[in-house]
């Protein structure tokens, strides 16, 4: 489904991405995992379509050149990117906002536009599943949302657009274990053999709940070791510089990051 | 250039045109204030960039542009576009139409007024005007040292009236209607309207001011609002000249005692616009509100000024203008908030916000406040930014195309100001008229 070979990302002369290579296959889930600083998030925003960064190498979505694609095109292509910062929009209302994005997937899918009344059984079924509360409807956007809220409010728009590749970077950041479970409840939903989901995290608890194929370990922009599940649980216990042994050049130039994370 | 007729004596022969015609209509005071108002421009002339009230604003295309008054054209028949008025007529039962500063009565309705209220046209009232009503006019608005003002109370035809006797409660609003059009030569008229609210009355009065086909029109309006004791009135402008045009308005208020008035400004039409709002607030515990939305594109030129003057004491006034600029547009905010030396306990809030989409589109704002007295409450803020580019890629991240992202965040933006349009019915017609803007815009 997804294929990355040699990306490179850089902005403002610095390079951030230094040759990723990822293969996605539908049905799959995986984790990227890693210190900060190692571009994990670029990854997450270049595959959604951010226009900030200089981009060179190869990305294939269903064999079709990714990094052609205007962001919309992508989305209405079915990918998905979970914000790790949702931005704020005052003035725009959620159900405004969702409903002119979900027509405008529905429309590239060769599908009718969703009628007020069959969009709001949607709306209300799926906040249901995440616990929301009815208010949220006609409230701006992400304005004035707790960061659980606006991670919530992630996931809802995933499971309303439907994505067939959904991205989340950093979801679990900052939420309490009851917002996590609910959160991962949601994702867990949208697992079929159809999809994929690539998590981008930092800690290895999120993982506990939604349960990776596949475990990648990214430092300084490239993937430097990838494994099963149980790869994620070494990471915890070893933390990313006992990881990154026999990666001695990595591991070298990563230390400050690998002791900020373990703190 | 001895041989070249300054723009002053354009208007200056109109005057005396007007003057034979309206001898014998018009009663003795009216024509002395003529006099003395022809007089006044004489001395004033058109104003240039050198005065500090129009550095920002050139009003050479209008001073040089041989603009002929409605009666001195020789084609006079108009032929009412009804399809294109209709979704304005159908605003209110009650709506009188003015067609280049001339009363329309058969495209204006005066359905459901409650008895005891007078509306009309203002000119209908000479030469045995009321009494008590008629004495209000040009008491407010400077015709001494506004050169704009000065010509509209000179050469004024018509306009409307309203007179809300006390305690008189309007369900519906009352729409004056005022439609600029012009075929070859372009065209002037000088629309003057009079709004006396007695104690306790309350309405919503909007004035929509439209362009017609594509000659060039030059409107110059000066509405007088006198908001009795205890009055609600709600004031709506819908400026949608067209592109070509030149739009002046002063909105002029005076507000008695525990007087509570709102405005709501929105220009999306003409090429060169000036909006004054000048209220007075003479009496203790009125509340003044203006808000005002400006959208410019092209190379289309929109000032907004306001005075807000608190002469007495527990007076508070809120103004929230937002304004969006596009192309080579320019923008201009002058508000200025005099708190007199007798105004304690004053509760002023003014805030502009200004969004550019262009390189080239620029924006003046400028808050003005003089304070002379020193137990109040005054705050100020202007914004000028850009659109966000995190927020246009969080909507494309969802599907949206690029136009409909950036199009929902600027509609967005003029949100906050057409959220604070009260009427369900205006708010919808402001927002068509938004859309189709922003639809006609060019990418």
């Amino acid at each position: 489904m997804l294929s990355v070979k040699n990306l490179h990302a850089s902005i403002g002369g610095r390079e951030i991405l230094q040759g990723v290579e990822l293969e996605v296959h539908a049905g799959e889930v995986h984790a990227i995992m890693g210190p900060n600083g190692s571009g994990k998030s670029t990854l997450a925003q270049v595959l959604a379509g951010r226009d900030i960064y200089a981009v060179t190498g190869e990305v294939l979505y269903d064999g079709k050149d990714l990094l052609a694609m205007k962001p919309e095109e992508r989305a209405r292509e079915g990918i998905f990117l979970a914000f790790q910062y949702p931005v704020e929009i005052l003035g725009v209302s959620n159900m405004y906002f969702l409903r002119s994005a979900l027509n405008a997937i529905r429309k590239h899918r060769g599908l009718e536009e969703l009628d007020a009344v069959d969009f709001l059984g949607l709306v209300d079924s799926k906040m249901k599943l995440l616990g929301m509360d009815q208010n949220f409807r006609e409230r701006p956007v992400n304005a004035g949302f707790s960061g659980g809220e606006k991670k919530r409010n992630e996931i809802f728009q995933m499971l309303m657009l439907e994505p067939r590749l959904a991205i989340l970077d950093e979801t679990d950041s900052g939420l309490d274990i009851d917002a996590m479970k609910v959160v991962a409840d949601g994702v867990n939903s949208l697992r079929s053999p159809g999809r994929a989901i690539v998590v981008v995290t930092h800690y290895q608890r999120l993982l506990n709940y939604i349960v990776p194929d596949f475990v990648h370990v990214q430092v300084n922009g490239r993937i430097v070791k990838s494994g099963g599940k149980e790869l994620a649980l070494e990471l915890e216990e070893k933390g990313y510089v006992g990881v990154e042994e026999g990666f001695a050049e990595e591991a070298q130039s990563t230390k400050g990051s690998a002791v900020e994370c373990r703190m | 250039m001895p041989d070249v007729i300054t723009p002053q004596e354009v208007y200056l022969a109109s005057f005396q045109a007007l003057k034979k015609r309206l001898a014998a209509k018009e009663p003795g005071w009216l024509q002395r204030l003529r006099q003395e108002a022809i007089q006044a421009f004489t001395e004033l002339g058109f104003p240039t960039t050198r005065h500090e009230e129009w550095k920002y604003t050139s009003v050479t295309p209008i001073a040089q542009t041989p603009f002929q008054t409605p009666w001195e054209q020789k084609d006079l028949s108009w032929k009412p576009e009804t399809a294109a008025l209709e979704p304005w007529r159908s605003l209110s039962d009650v709506c009188l139409v003015f067609v280049n500063g001339s009363f329309c009565e058969s495209l204006s309705s005066f359905q459901g007024l409650p008895s005891g209220v007078k509306a009309g046209n203002l000119a209908s009232l000479l030469p045995g005007s009321p009494d008590g009503f008629m004495e209000h006019l040009a008491r407010y608005a400077d015709h001494r040292n506004h050169p704009f003002i000065a010509l509209n109370t000179a050469l004024w035809q018509d306009g409307a009236y309203l007179w809300l006797p006390k305690g008189t409660v309007l369900e519906r609003p009352v729409h004056l209607l005022f439609i600029s059009t012009a075929k070859d030569a372009p065209l002037v008229s000088h629309p003057r309207s009079l709004v006396l609210a007695e104690r306790e009355s309350q309405a919503t009065i909007i004035e929509s001011y439209l362009g017609v086909g594509e000659g060039v029109c030059f409107s110059n309006a000066v509405t007088e609002i006198v908001a009795g004791e205890n009055t609600v009135l709600d004031h709506y402008q819908l400026q949608l000249e067209n592109e070509r045009s030149a739009h002046i308005a002063t909105l002029q208020v005076y507000q008695d005692r525990n007087a509570h008035f709102t405005s709501g400004s929105v220009s999306l039409g003409g090429a060169l616009v000036r909006n004054e709002v000048n209220a007075v607030l003479d009496a203790e515990g009125s509340e003044c509100v203006l808000n005002g939305l400006y959208l410019a594109q092209g190379r289309q030129h929109m000032d907004n000024r306001t005075s807000m003057d608190h002469a007495r004491p527990h007076c508070s006034s809120r103004q929230h203008y937002n304004g969006i600029l596009d192309g080579h547009a320019a923008g201009v905010f002058n508000g200025r908030i005099i708190v007199r030396p007798d105004a304690q306990k004053t509760d002023a809030i003014q805030k502009n916000r200004n969004l550019l989409l262009s390189e080239e589109a620029t924006v003046n704002t400028k808050p003005q406040l003089e304070i002379f007295a020193n137990d109040v409450r005054c705050t100020h803020g202007a914004t000028v930014g850009q659109i966000d580019p995190e927020a246009l890629f969080y909507l494309r991240s969802r599907g949206i195309a690029q136009q409909d992202a950036r199009n929902l965040l600027i509609y967005a933006f003029a949100g906050d100001i057409l959220d604070r349009i009260r009427p369900a019915e205006v708010r919808t017609r402001v927002e068509n008229a938004l859309n189709a803007r922003l639809a006609s815009a060019p990418t």
